[in-house]
């Protein structure tokens, strides 16, 4: 398979198209309008593919639920304000144990905000977003070949756990371009008995989330707590990046990781030992790995593109066993890895 | 020999019903099950009930069911039908459904002549959360949230919802019926068939809007709840048929290649 060079936007419906997803539902909104576009150029040539610009992200988000129901891979991908109206469809699919991709190629907010990148959506996406108790697998990529490959991979965790599951990028990753292998997809496994597709001379079926009945109901939320907890037991990624000699460890993920890398490169270049470490999955967090590393690295520093969310993430893991500092830039402002660099250095002389 | 006249439908399980007595609901159900019967498509049809009274539909009817949050079946109904192309689809809803939350996604489910058929239940009132004040809500009707009457300047008009479908481009069969009467409810069982058939047969969206009984909400008694339909409901909503394209939409498609 050749490199490509493509957009993150595009990517991720390359990789979702050739994962097998053959229903595609979308409203516009900057800055990811490049993947509802390419969903609606390729996916008329992709067999038994359907496309449909939805009316709003309301009925993208119950459109892909039906279609999943009917043991099609799907996806929907919008940006924050638009995720923010598909929370009440999420929640649903969550509870009737739907799966389907959610993309949110997160801009600068709250409200209407503006069309710079950001990430203030940390809290939304990894809480649930929704109501009701519920959980959503939340995967940040930080690279257009992980576009490539975690979208693929989203899939199959979608199947495998029939839930949501969103990938979480911000607008410089929709719009960046970097060169990209396919890899190949895994042929799916889906059992056809959790699709809806007409009883046929059988028993007839109905999926629902309505549970009238308190503990049939608790039941169900300690189902999905189980799954949840097998999920947290085994699908955390996240990678350690010049951790092993360093005095202080940056915690970021997706484009504010990728700024750090730069910073951490001119911070070494001036004899400080910086590493990074870096969520991939947001929900699960890599609670345990950053623990561990804090056995022997005592100075953090977390950076976000916002006012501190994956802080309490991180403040939660270390528990209190480690100096953390922290560093965001919200509402749509980008640093450069220099002014990051500028940041660090000045901990960097402080720590003990 | 005996003649068997009446009978349980078979695409209605045996459940018993936890509608009011004299609802509407109860007699829609009946006539889309026999109607699912009769045309013997009990294991090629998917319903999706509403956020409504109607939210246990899949406790009635013995097909294959997906429940929608508030108003969003018909966004639902079109992706399933799209992923299952012969398969029939319907979405069931109440007027708050349809006509308040979930206008949107009914209107444009509409409007782009996705090949569904929905079950509309025009009673008049939010049944399930107590008897509010709907879109469909007659001038100076009261509700629990108009304690005085709805009012135009406040509340806005009553919604007709076959009158505005009928507009779009994208819609083939639009009828009003009503279950007030035997008589309505024999017309309301046959627009329900003509729309299933008009699905089957690929020719676009269609609609059975249905006057319906809640004599809860009305706090009247059956009797005086039809009554009121008649004299009353069904003035603001003459029941007829509002488009039927049926014709036209056959003509286009044997044209087709
Ligand atoms: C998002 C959301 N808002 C509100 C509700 C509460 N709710 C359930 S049914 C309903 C109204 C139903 O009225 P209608 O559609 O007319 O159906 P009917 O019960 O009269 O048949 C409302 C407001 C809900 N389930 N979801
Ligand atoms: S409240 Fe009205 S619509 Fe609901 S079940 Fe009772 S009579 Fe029927
Ligand atoms: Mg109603």
């Amino acid at each position: 398979m050749n490199k490509v060079l493509m957009s993150g936007n595009n990517v991720i419906a390359e990789a979702g198209i050739r994962a097998g997803c053959r229903f595609y539902a979308g409203y516009p909104i900057t800055p990811q309008n490049e993947l509802t576009e390419y969903m609606a150029e390729h996916m008329r040539n992709a067999e038994g593919g359907v496309f449909i610009q939805s009316e709003s992200e309301v009925a993208a988000i119950n459109m892909i639920a039906g279609s999943s129901a009917t043991g099609v891979r799907v996806m929907t991908s919008s940006s924050s304000p638009g995720i923010s109206l598909k929370q009440e469809g999420i929640s649903s699919m969550a509870a009737c144990e739907l799966p389907g991709i959610i993309v949110n190629i997160m801009r600068g907010g709250p409200g209407l905000g503006n069309i710079r990148p950001a990430q203030g959506d940390y809290f939304q996406a990894t809480r649930g977003g929704g109501h009701g108790d519920y959980r959503t697998i939340v995967i940040a990529p930080a690279t257009c070949q992980e576009l490539a490959d975690l979208t693929m991979d989203a899939f199959d965790l979608a199947d495998k756990y029939r839930t949501p599951v969103m990938i979480l990028a911000d607008g410089m990753m929709g719009q960046m371009m970097e060169p990209v292998i396919f890899k190949k997809p895994k042929p799916r496994q889906y059992p056809e008995k959790f699709m809806l597709r007409g009883a046929g001379t059988g028993k007839s079926k109905f999926i629902r989330g309505l549970l009238l009945d308190p503990i049939d109901s608790e039941e169900h939320n300690w189902k999905l707590a189980r799954k949840y907890e097998v999920i947290t037991k085994n699908e955390i990624l996240h990678e350690e990046h010049r951790v092993d000699d360093a005095d202080l460890v940056i915690v970021a993920y997706g484009t504010a990781a990728r700024i750090a890398k730069g910073a951490i490169k001119r911070l070494r270049d001036h004899g400080m030992k910086v590493g990074l470490f870096r969520p991939i999955t947001l929900w699960p967090f890599p609670e345990l790995k950053l623990r561990a590393l804090s056995a022997k690295i005592k100075n953090y520093l977390v950076f976000e593109m916002s006012t501190g969310q994956m802080l309490e993430d991180v403040r939660l893991a270390l528990q209190g066993y480690a100096n953390i500092e922290f560093h965001g830039r919200p509402g749509g402002a980008v640093p450069t890895p220099a002014e990051l660099a500028n940041v660090v250095a000045k901990i960097y002389d402080k720590k003990d | 020999m005996a003649k068997i006249v009446f009978k349980h439908p078979q695409s209605l399980k045996e459940n018993i019903y936890h509608y009011c007595p004299g609802c509407g609901h109860s007699i829609v159900h009946r006539l889309v099950a026999e109607v699912i019967d009769e045309m013997g498509i009990r294991g090629i049809t998917i319903g999706v009930p509403p956020a409504g009274c109607a939210v246990l539909a899949y406790n009635y009817f013995d097909v294959d069911m997906i429940e929608a949050p508030h108003g969003r079946g018909p966004a639902m109904a079109s992706a399933i039908k799209r992923c299952l192309p012969d398969r029939v689809v319907f979405s069931y809803q109440g007027d708050g459904d349809l006509a308040a939350i979930g206008i949107a996604e009914s209107l444009h489910a509409a409007n782009r002549g996705e090949n569904i058929t929905v079950i509309f239940i025009n009673n008049a009132v939010y049944g399930m959360t107590g008897g509010q004040m709907a879109p469909t809500t007659l001038l100076s009707q009261r509700t629990t949230t108009s304690p005085a009457g709805r009012k135009k300047e406040l509340d806005g008009h009553p919604v007709k919802v076959s009158e505005i479908f009928s507009q779009l481009g994208g819609t083939t069969y639009i009828e009003r019926c009503s279950v007030s009467s035997p008589a309505g409810v024999n017309k309301t069982k046959k627009a329900i068939r003509k729309a299933f058939q008009c699905q089957i047969d690929g020719l676009g969206f269609s609609m059975v809007e249905i006057l319906s009984l809640c004599p809860t909400n009305w706090k009247m008694s059956s009797i005086d709840s039809c009554k009121w339909i008649d004299d009353v409901l069904s003035k603001e909503y003459p029941p007829g048929i509002y488009k039927d394209n049926i014709a036209e939409a056959k003509k286009t498609a044997e044209a087709a290649p």
